[in-house]
Order: C-alpha cells, then structure tokens, then sequence
C-alpha cells in the first residue's frame, strides 16, 4: 500500500461538498417525496450540480420546481431549458396563473404583494400540489441576516410558516426527519457556502451559468440607485446602456445590475474579493420594511 | 498575483469553525460584530441599516451586536435567541463562527452550534467572572469533543483594565477546567466594545503580552476529532435501478480510510467482501478518506440497506444493544424513564428506552448527584437500551460512530444529544455472523500481531481468549515435544472446548493444523 504518498487533506471547497451531497442524499433516502428548487441563478446551477454529483452514475432521484412569476429575464427562461435538459433533470413548472391574468405586477400592486402572490403563494400552493415533504432551496446563510439563523432541516407547520423562535436542535450531521402528515421541512444544503465559494466551485468545476451574471453593455435606467434593466416599455425614464452585470437574479422588474467590467469567471471572484456591498443590495425587495426577509420567511417564503 | 494564483490560495487556506458561548450580556454578539467590522467583513448595505438601527433605538452610532442577532424578536429584547452563522475570512484563514444565546432556555442551540465546532470561544464579564452559565457551558463544549478553548474575559474597560481582576478569573476558570477532559485553555483580557486585543493590541494593558483574540484564531493549531485509523461507512442510500446492472452503495466516510481492493465486512449481515470500485462524479478514485461522500461497489452482489455499515474485516466497530452515554437533555417535556424513543444514529433509526439515570452532573462543579430524570438543559449520564443493535464506537475515539439525537416519537421533539462512552456488545444468540465464536490462528512468529488481534477484538467487547506455545509450555504441553501429533490436537481439542462455550480463541502457534 502507498501509505506513504496519501494525502488527507481535503480543502475548503471539497469539504464543503462533501457536506452538501451528504445532505441531498439524507433527504433522498428519508422523504417520500422530495423536490428541489429551481431558481434559475448560480446557486441553483451548483444546488443541481451537486444533486448529479450525489447520485452519479444514476440520474437524479427527484424533480425540480421553478416557481416563475413570469417576469424573469428572457436569458433566464432559455438557460433553464437547456441546461435541465442537458443533464436529464426532471422540470416541473409552476405559476400563479390567476395573478398574471388580474395583471399583477411590481408597478401595478407594490413589491411586496406581488411577491406575496407571485413567490409565496405560488410556491405553497405547488409544494401542496405536488405533495412534496420536503424541498430543497439554495439559500445560505451568508446572505442575510435571518438566513443566519436557519437549520439545514428547516421545520414548517401545515401552512408553510417558519417559526424561529422554536426551531429543533442540530446537532452534529444527524438531522431529525420526523414530520407528521401534511407538514414539511425546507432543506439548505448551501447553508454553510459562502457567495465566494459559489463562484470558486463555479470556476473549479465549470458549471453553467445564465450568461447575465457576466459584464456586458446593457440598456438600464437608473432608479433609487439602482441600475433597472429594461425587459418593458412601461418606464418612463431616461434609458441608457452600461457595462453591467448581474449578482443575483430574480425578476427583471426588481433585479438591479451593478456596473462591471468581469465578463469571465477569474473577473468577477476577483471583484467579489474586494466587494464592499452584500449581493442582496440588488434586490429591491429587501429593502421594502425591516426585516423584510425574516417576515417573508415566516409566511412561507424560502 | 493573477487571479488564477489568488483563486487558488483562496480555495486552499483552511477553515476554522469555532463557536461563541458565556452568559447573557457577556458581550458575545457585540464581539462578534467588532470582529466582522474590523475584519471588514460586513457589506456597506448592512452597515448602513445596522447604523441607521443604531442611531434610531440605540441612540448610539454603533450598536455591533445588531450584526449577528438576526431576528425581530431578538433585536427587540436586545438578547440572542438562536445560534446564528457568521462567515470571515483574513488572509491566513477562513472563520465559521457559530454565535450561541447565553440564555440558560436556549442552551438547546448553544449545543447545535457547539456540535460541529472544534474551538470554543468562552466570553466571561471581568465584572461578574465565573458564574453557573459560563461552567455549563464549557462543560457541554467539553463532553461535545471540542479540546481547543479560548477564554475571552471582557468589558475590561469597565474595571480600569486591572491585571488582578484578569487573574483572579484565570485562576477561578483553570480551577474548575482541571475537573474537564483535557482541554487546552487560552486567556485574553479584552474588551469587545472599544476593541481592545480583540484584532489590534491595547494599549490599556500593558501587562499583558500574549496574543490578542484574532491573531491567536488565526494561528491556532486544533485538532478537529478526526479519526482516520478505523474506516467506517454508514450506508446512507443505494443506487441501483434503472435498467443497468450498477449497484453503489453511497455514504460519507464515517472515520478512517479505504482502498480499493480492501476487504470489508458488512454489518449485521457479517458478509465479507472487498471494494471493487469507489466512485465519484470525478472519477473512480484509488482510495478514499473521512469525511469524503463516496459510492461504493462491492466485488460480490450481497443485500445491504440504509443503516448497514461496512467496515474492514479485522477493524469493527461495535454491535452495540444498549450502551452508556453521555447527554444534554433539550426538550421542555422531561426525560420518561421506560418510555419508547427513537434514537437516530449515524444513518440508522431504531427504537430505544432510558433504562436508569446513571447521574446528573451540576454544572457548577461537574459533581455528580443521583437523579431519577432529566429535564430541560440538564446533563447526565445515562443507560440506553435498545431495540435492535447499532453499530456504534466510543464518542472520544470517533465522533460520528460514538454520537446519536434522541427523538420524541410523540411530539417530533429532538428530545437530547447523546454521546457514547460505553457499550455494550449484543448477546451472541442476537448478534450477527461477524461476531461469530471464531478460531483465529496465526504463525508462531506473528505474535505481536495475533495480540494486537486479540486486544482489538476483546476491546469491542467480543469474548476471547489468546494463547501461543510458550503460554502453553508450562501448562498444557508439559515437556512434549511442539512438533508432535499429540501437541497439535491438544491445541484443537483446547480450541474446541473453548468455543463451544461461546468464546473465540487466537491461536499463535505453527502447529495448529485446522
């Protein structure tokens, strides 16, 4: 044997693998009926990614979800497509089809009720359809501060909410799957990645990505500081094109761009190494109310 | 250095993951928020909401705990209710800080966020030193494995930085960490408002010349209870199906590690077979290690489930159907002496009773009392019985194998965190064919060997006996010669007698013949 030249070591990033795809398989083997969502963005690429890793050579063992509002982004739309269907994952679609035909919209309602509508409504009522006990998110715990405070088993009442005051204890990698019929849990297997260590993996395993995450000359206009995308002939204000890029992606209603020369991977983790602003900056939604995220959570959000 | 070089250094740099304890107001989240903020871990957008907070309810300019304590209710009590993960990194490593509640009700998420830490950072008030919380708290750090302590003794700005008060808590903390497991402990006068050695040296105390808090988590040396002697595989899902003939057993790896081509046992069948391949995504590999998550194939089709585990034929871990165990109650409903729990260890769930509270420890000074029960945050230690085995090793010698949660089939409740310090071995009648009443033999020149096979094998509690020539000389053999007929069946006639009373024997001799 060659003892010897054996190395131990497993770096940050495989550790953090490792972990991930320890999870997805726990979740695998002790719920009925599991699903994984589907956000389109980079964490879902590497949520997927580990997911195939998981139960390589076989094919995943689960369908994923996308909750669409119908407001992604076109590019989002057409990635979706082909990159589930490069690596045979199973899609499944769902949205508030009542809410779009009444015309729901950022403009038109507010921010926080058409994601009320749009997001959480439509999410609760795919995860009660589809009758799934547990569904996997992308969420980290670097991301906000509510965030910080989830499980990796993350317990939900029969309507969905989250009570963090009451959460169960973790301990070690053993997680407690009991649920009675009707309830669920949200599982993060991301929770311990950081947004640098996203881009990395990204980087280290060539994932794909929608191509918005790279710099590029876009047509935006400029609105409480935020750079707006525009997806619509519904502005009124002055459009302009920037060299931009996306952080995080969401709807292009309220998904703002930050102005970017990374158009490669090695650009943009060297740009995140000197970021001074948090990629949630982008999202208009955050900043509606104080603890915006953590009221979200609580209603069913993820 | 090109950004190909950065990626890499960064993606190579090891990561500690270190959890924060002590009583209320100790200051932890105001440290840990002076930590972020001076390692220019917080984003501007937060700070700006954090400042805003600050100015509006605090009405001071920065209020740091505003950093970690994430939830509504607990910005507005001013307290930490759950643990909350923070994320940092300096040049030389990367931070995962658990930051725990000091609140003696929350001492349940104090635990989660000790569990998978291998450094605890201990936050003592110079005002109030020592009290009852700060000494359960290191006490359940310290059954949870973790050897690496820091003790923080903060708001030293609030006793004009005096040495004496710094020492007289040393010597009250070392007192009490000489009752605990053998802890390496580090002492820092600090104080986490103004920032005195937490990243830059204080100027107020000159009499103090050890490291400040940042550099010594930076530099560090903590072993983080990993064991790569025993390989154990706990079979967590199998992949087959689908129309082709694979079949993969996937798991993480428990503890040790594994080659391909290496004889295995399966437990409980007691099958043996050997690696024939370990896959991975990336590519079959030549050998794997704790805590990679693999998939194995095996050289011969057997059954194995979820809740196997496989081991290596000569290095087993224990058929355990009760033990004695270490543990941290947490549920509001008290422990039920007799009542049906399910006990969830490794990937493996089966049914189980408290038999007896063996005792309950005080925290105060890790005295130990009798106790019928266990109720909320209280520690004792306790013997399970169970329903059927599980494959379990001592806790100190391997932290996955030797750990299980406690679930309240009622309720739901993970009712109490338990660690394992003694077990003991199934019956044989129940026990399966690995522990089979064997007649191991080695050549006489193998000695060291054969009793290194014997230790181990009475060490997971499998009853046996060893013996070789010289052994035999003054008793059995009495003058015969070794290498006549009748000394070789004397040995077998012994070996027969031996294990018909359900004892396995470890020969060391050249002239056992069968």
């Amino acid at each position: 044997m060659t003892t010897t030249e054996e190395s131990y070591h497993l770096s940050n990033l495989k550790t953090l693998e490792a972990e991930s795809i320890g999870i997805i398989r726990e979740v695998a083997a002790e719920f009925d009926n599991p699903v994984m969502l589907y956000s389109v963005g980079k964490d879902s690429s590497v949520m997927t990614h580990l997911a195939i890793k998981a139960f390589y050579p076989k094919k995943v063992p689960f369908p994923l979800l996308h909750i669409d509002t119908g407001y992604k982004f076109p590019e989002m739309y057409e990635f979706r497509d082909a990159y589930t269907k490069k690596n045979g994952l199973d899609l499944r679609i769902h949205r508030n089809e009542e809410a779009l035909k009444r015309g729901v919209n950022p403009l038109s309602v507010g921010t926080v009720r058409c994601c009320a509508e749009l997001k959480t409504k439509a999410l609760l009522d795919a995860l009660k359809e589809g009758g799934y006990d547990a569904a996997f998110g992308g969420a980290r715990r670097d991301e906000e501060k509510s965030r910080a405070k989830e499980r990796i088993y993350s317990f939900r009442d029969k309507h969905g909410q989250w009570n963090p005051k009451n959460q169960k204890p973790e301990l070690w990698n053993l997680f407690n799957s009991k649920i009675d019929p009707g309830e669920s849990i949200r599982v993060f297997p991301l929770s311990n990645w950081t947004e640098l260590d996203i881009w990395t993996y990204i980087y280290h395993e060539n994932i794909d990505i929608v191509p918005l995450y790279f710099a590029k000359e876009r047509p935006v206009i400029e609105k409480n500081g935020q750079l707006i995308p525009v997806y619509t002939d519904e502005y009124e204000d002055e459009v302009k094109d920037v060299m931009c890029r996306f952080r995080t992606l969401g709807c292009h209603y309220c998904t703002g761009a930050v102005r970017s020369e990374a158009d490669t991977l090695e650009k943009i983790i060297e740009e995140m190494m000197v970021a001074r602003h948090s990629e949630r900056i982008t999202r208009v939604i955050d900043h509606d109310q104080d603890s915006s995220m953590e009221q979200k959570k609580r209603e069913g959000y993820f | 250095m090109s950004s190909e070089s950065l990626i890499e250094q960064n993606q190579n740099i090891d990561l500690l993951r270190f959890a924060t304890a002590g009583s209320v107001d100790d200051g932890k989240s105001t440290l840990i928020g002076r930590l972020l903020y001076d390692s220019k871990s917080i984003f501007e957008d937060q700070l700006h909401t954090i400042k805003t907070f600050s100015r509006t309810h605090r009405n001071q300019e920065i209020d740091y705990s505003l950093v970690t304590d994430g939830l509504k209710s607990e910005r507005e009590q001013g307290i930490t209710i759950d643990v909350a993960y923070r994320f940092f990194s300096t040049p030389k490593r990367r931070f995962i800080i658990a930051d725990t509640p000091g609140h003696e009700q929350y001492t349940r998420n104090m635990a989660t966020g000790a569990s998978n830490a291998s450094l605890a950072l201990i936050l003592i008030d110079a005002r109030n030193g020592v009290v009852t919380q700060t000494k359960r708290h290191s006490f359940i750090s310290s059954l949870l494995g973790i050897r690496n302590f820091v003790i923080a003794v903060n708001k030293m700005d609030l006793v004009d930085y005096s040495q004496e008060v710094f020492e007289s808590i040393v010597s009250e903390f070392n007192a009490f960490a000489d009752k605990l497991a053998d802890e390496s402990v580090y002492y820092i006068p600090i104080s986490a408002l103004e920032g005195d050695n937490v990243i830059e040296r204080s100027e107020n105390m000159p009499w103090y010349k050890g490291s400040t808090l940042l550099d010594y988590l930076e530099n560090v040396n903590v072993s983080g209870g990993r064991n790569l002697n025993d390989f154990r595989f706990p079979v967590q899902y199998v992949n087959w199906g689908g129309g082709d003939d694979f079949r993969g057993y996937c798991g993480t790896i428990a503890s040790g590690v594994v080659h391909k081509g290496d004889k295995i046992r399966v437990l409980p069948s007691g099958k043996t077979s050997k690696v024939s391949r370990i896959v991975t995504y990336d590519g079959y590999l030549d050998y794997a290690f704790a805590p990679m998550a693999v998939t194995l194939c095996l050289e011969d089709d057997i059954d194995i489930s979820r809740g196997d585990m496989i081991a290596k034929v000569d290095d087993l871990p224990a058929i355990a159907g009760s033990f004695e165990a270490n543990i941290v109650w947490m549920d509001n409903t008290p422990m039920e002496i007799g009542k049906d729990y399910l006990i969830k260890h490794t990937t493996s769930m089966v049914k189980g009773n408290f038999e007896e509270v063996i005792h309950e420890f005080d925290p105060d000074d890790i005295s130990m009392k009798s106790s019928k029960s266990l109720g909320l945050n209280s520690i004792g230690k306790v013997k399970v019985e169970l329903k059927s085995p599980v494959f379990a090793d001592i806790y100190s010698k391997n932290r996955v194998t030797g750990s299980f949660i406690v679930i309240d089939p009622h309720t739901n409740q993970t009712a109490a965190a338990g660690m394992v310090t003694k077990y003991k071995q199934v019956s044989p009648d129940k026990s399966c064919k690995s522990a089979k009443i064997r007649v191991i033999s080695y050549p006489a020149d193998k000695k060291e060997e054969a009793k290194a096979k014997y230790d181990r094998l009475s060490m997971h509690g499998t009853h046996c006996i060893y013996v070789d020539d010289d052994l035999l000389k003054e008793t059995l053999r009495k003058g015969k010669p070794v290498d006549s007929d009748e000394y070789s069946e004397m040995i077998e006639n012994l070996c027969k007698i031996v294990t018909q009373s359900g004892v396995s024997v470890v020969v060391c001799s050249d002239h056992f013949k069968s």
